[in-house]
């Protein structure tokens, strides 16, 4: 199988890491080679953040790069429209629409763009879910990227009970059960 | 088969300490290499370590511990290295009884850091061997290594990794542990006191040994040939060769896993095989200018940057001369990192902004004080310099002058260097304001432990340097301890400080917003009530936005309930919603 090219984008402090800990799991679960990269540090602060996983039978490279992502899972709307020249032609774009507006739109100095999932949907195959709100009428708004891994899920290449699997694995013990439900929610979609 | 397992590099690297039979390890956090240690506290039973106040302490820890005879590591940065730079240059003279290993951590790209300086021109400059893996099976196997040509050569290794390879996660194949008997210290001041006598004899020595050691890099098995199509012959290593392997496949290559001192005649042999020769190295043309001065005809730093990271597409334009089409990105507001909803150092930068005062800077979350809407920060250079920077201003240009300036400084960094420049202060008639940001932890890298927090890397209770103490023991009189959210208490706070014709140290203890986890009171704001005054957004809390008609909106998922923007409304339109548990 050709290496498969995953990327989660979002704002640092929305959970990027602990999913690519569920991806990472994930893919060896799988029997995978697979490689990881992560930001860590100032970038972390409120910035925007991105995560890379790529899996196969042998991977070198531990990043993505333009062109060759086959699913990107965005956090927050004007981070999906960041990154989604990484897409490769037939890519899948998963967008929580949840809008966090950056420093210099909350001083004036830009202005967040409009109509962002209108104008991503006329070039790739976006598939977008308010994840945020949904969450919450689960209990806890933190277990929002779990929904949205749900999607991705459908275009992975692992049964449910793999994920499950890792989500106990991965998340803290007190949160399984509410986990495993916010991803049902967005396998379900 | 041995069990494998999904492991970033800083948590192999950790791995490998573990198998190596490392006994005792010291560091400063410092991204990219700050979960080091932070993984080896799963061996402590096996493996002491600490947090040290700063890298030259973290690294003298390790000399000790090497000359007593245990296998022993300090972990750092690669700036970190420069506070290092004292001990570092003195042990190369030394070398080792257990061995000895400095973990530095570069950051091409600049993801977290002040500078992209390249740790092997250092090690080059310290005549210390260096090893770098490319991935985390390497980062793991390689430190064992480290440790054993450590000990056959008597010398010190640095063990370079990078952002990339640190903060990326590959599969690792685990071992045991190597339990390494303790060597036997005897007492030698021919090699252990570097006075003139004796350090113009070790010179001599570690010349010796630095040369049976590149000798001896012709055949190290972590130096390896990966012999193809010989119409491309590249020399790389580390991270680097990942983006060789991706991009060009079916070239013959060099892979170096010591790049310090280097193989010539394994080079030599290689550059005769190949028609073109290419240098891929990130950051500076360390093995480039060595390979060129043989009189090795090579392409390095002509077609590739000396800056940032590397990676396949770029190898694929400049090497493959491929037309690489990707899409342009769309057009879209920079997101730059910003200090978090609620963070205390946002109150004080809303203080200060609002007193017109220029701060000297330093390293730290407090850092992003510099950008806007707070644009308080005027300078940053390295660890504990915002002290001595202000120093420096009010002698050359006298007490008036400073007046409007103050320097900040967290705990941690006050601590790590910072302190030495109060004490000069003090003892140089200085008249300037100091601010500690005392939020009770390392907080950029994520929360570290440090000498004033009580507790130590492994856990333990300990005692906590009593900061107000420490600065009053320095001479300051004048120690004033503030709430950074008592805004009105920490603007009168501020005046009277710089009022005075002698040093003063204002501590804002309030700790980090993220130390906290249990659940926040929240603030919701009343669009009836709002004036559209524009107060409550002038410390730009990522938490609050502009609906349509001008009022304020607060998004209850990144409330903490801090309460700045409550204090600063005149309207009564922010309330408090819901009291945490």
């Amino acid at each position: 199988m050709a290496t498969k090219n995953i990327m989660i984008v979002g704002v640092g402090g929305q959970g990027t890491l602990l999913t690519s800990r569920i991806l990472g799991g994930l893919t060896i679960a799988g029997g995978y080679d697979v490689k990881l990269s992560e930001v860590h540090g100032m970038a972390q602060r409120g910035g925007s953040v991105v995560t890379f996983v790529r899996y196969g039978e042998k991977v070198a490279e531990p990043i993505v790069e333009e062109g060759q992502a086959d699913v990107i899972i965005a956090f927050e709307r004007l981070e999906a429209l960041r990154y989604a020249h990484f897409l490769k032609k037939d890519g899948v774009l998963i967008v929580n629409d949840w809008r966090i507006d950056p420093m210099p739109v909350v001083i004036g100095a830009a202005e967040y763009p409009e109509n962002i999932l209108e104008t991503l949907e006329k070039e790739y195959k976006v598939y977008k879910v308010n994840a945020t709100e949904e969450s919450k009428k689960l209990g806890n708004p933190r277990v929002f990227n779990l929904i949205v891994l749900g999607i991705a899920a459908q275009h992975m290449d692992f049964t449910k009970e793999q994920w499950y699997d890792v989500i106990e694995k991965t998340v803290p013990p007190k949160t399984i059960q509410i986990n495993k439900k916010a991803f049902d929610v967005g396998y379900e979609l | 088969m041995a069990e494998k397992v999904i492991m970033l590099g800083n948590e192999a690297i950790a791995r490998g300490a573990y198998e190596a039979g490392v006994k005792v390890s010291s560091a400063y956090p410092g991204t990219p290499s700050t979960e080091i240690s932070e993984y080896l506290v799963q061996y402590k039973e096996d493996v002491y370590e600490e947090w040290a106040p700063n890298e030259k302490v973290a690294a003298e820890v390790a000399v000790g511990a090497s000359i007593s005879g245990v296998r022993a590591m300090a972990c750092m940065k690669h700036v970190g290295l420069n506070v290092a730079a004292d001990p570092l240059y003195s042990v190369s003279y030394m070398g080792v009884n257990g061995g000895l290993v400095l973990v530095v951590a570069d950051d091409p790209g600049l993801y977290s850091s002040q500078n992209e300086q390249d740790t092997r021109m250092v090690a080059r400059a310290a005549q210390i061997p260096v090893i770098e893996p490319s991935d985390s099976a390497e980062a793991k196997d390689f430190f064992k290594t480290a440790f054993e040509l450590s000990e056959k050569y008597d010398r010190p290794f640095i063990f370079r990794t990078t952002t990339r390879l640190a903060h990326s996660q590959g599969l690792v194949e685990l071992q045991e542990r190597n339990e390494v008997p303790d060597k036997e210290y005897v007492k030698n001041i021919r090699k252990n006191v570097m006075m003139p006598g004796n350090a113009r004899l070790r010179h001599v020595e570690i010349e010796k040994r630095n040369q049976e050691l590149a000798e001896a890099a012709n055949t190290l098995p972590i130096n390896t040939l990966e012999m193809n199509d010989t119409s491309i012959g590249v020399i790389t290593s580390g991270i680097p060769y990942q983006y060789v392997k991706e991009a060009l496949p079916n070239v013959s290559v060099l892979k170096l896993g010591m790049v310090n001192p280097l193989p010539r005649k394994m080079i030599e042999d290689f550059a005769a095989k190949v028609d073109t020769l290419y240098i891929v190295e990130e950051l500076d043309p360390v093995i480039e200018e060595q390979v060129k001065s043989w009189g090795i005809q090579a392409i390095g730093k002509e077609i590739f940057t000396v800056q940032g990271e590397y990676s396949a597409n770029m190898l694929r334009t400049a090497v493959l001369k491929e037309e690489v089409k990707v899409k342009a990105p769309a057009e879209a507001p920079q997101r730059p990192p910003i200090l978090c909803p609620g963070c205390p150092h946002r109150s004080v930068y809303h203080v200060l902004n609002k007193l017109k005062l220029h701060a000297a800077g330093d390293i730290g979350c407090y850092t992003l004080g510099a950008v806007a809407p707070l644009s308080v920060v005027d300078t940053t250079m390295c660890m504990g310099s915002s002290i001595s920077t202000l120093h420096g201003m009010e002698k050359a240009r006298g007490r008036e002058y400073i007046k409007d300036w103050v320097a900040v400084i967290g705990d941690s960094t006050f601590l790590h260097t910072g302190v030495n420049s109060l004490m000069n202060m003090v003892y140089n008639h200085a008249s300037g304001t100091v601010m500690i940001l005392d939020n009770s932890t390392t907080g950029m890298t994520g929360h570290q432990d440090h000498a004033a927090t009580g507790k130590t890397l492994m856990g333990d209770p300990t005692y906590a340097i009593d900061i107000p103490a420490l600065c009053k023991a320095l001479g300051v009189k004048n120690v004033v301890e503030v709430n950074a959210f008592d805004i009105s208490l920490l603007e009168k706070t501020i005046k009277e400080e710089q009022a005075k014709e002698e040093v003063s140290v204002i501590i804002t203890k309030s700790p980090c917003v993220l130390l906290d986890k249990s659940k926040k009171p929240l603030y919701i704001a009343h669009e009836d009530k709002c004036k559209k005054c524009g107060m409550c957004m002038k410390p730009g809390c990522p938490a609050m936005t502009k609906n349509v008609d001008g009022t304020i909106h607060i998004d209850d998922t990144m409330c903490t309930g801090c309460g700045l923007c409550e204090t600063l409304c005149k309207f009564d339109a922010i309330e408090l919603v819901k009291v945490g548990e």
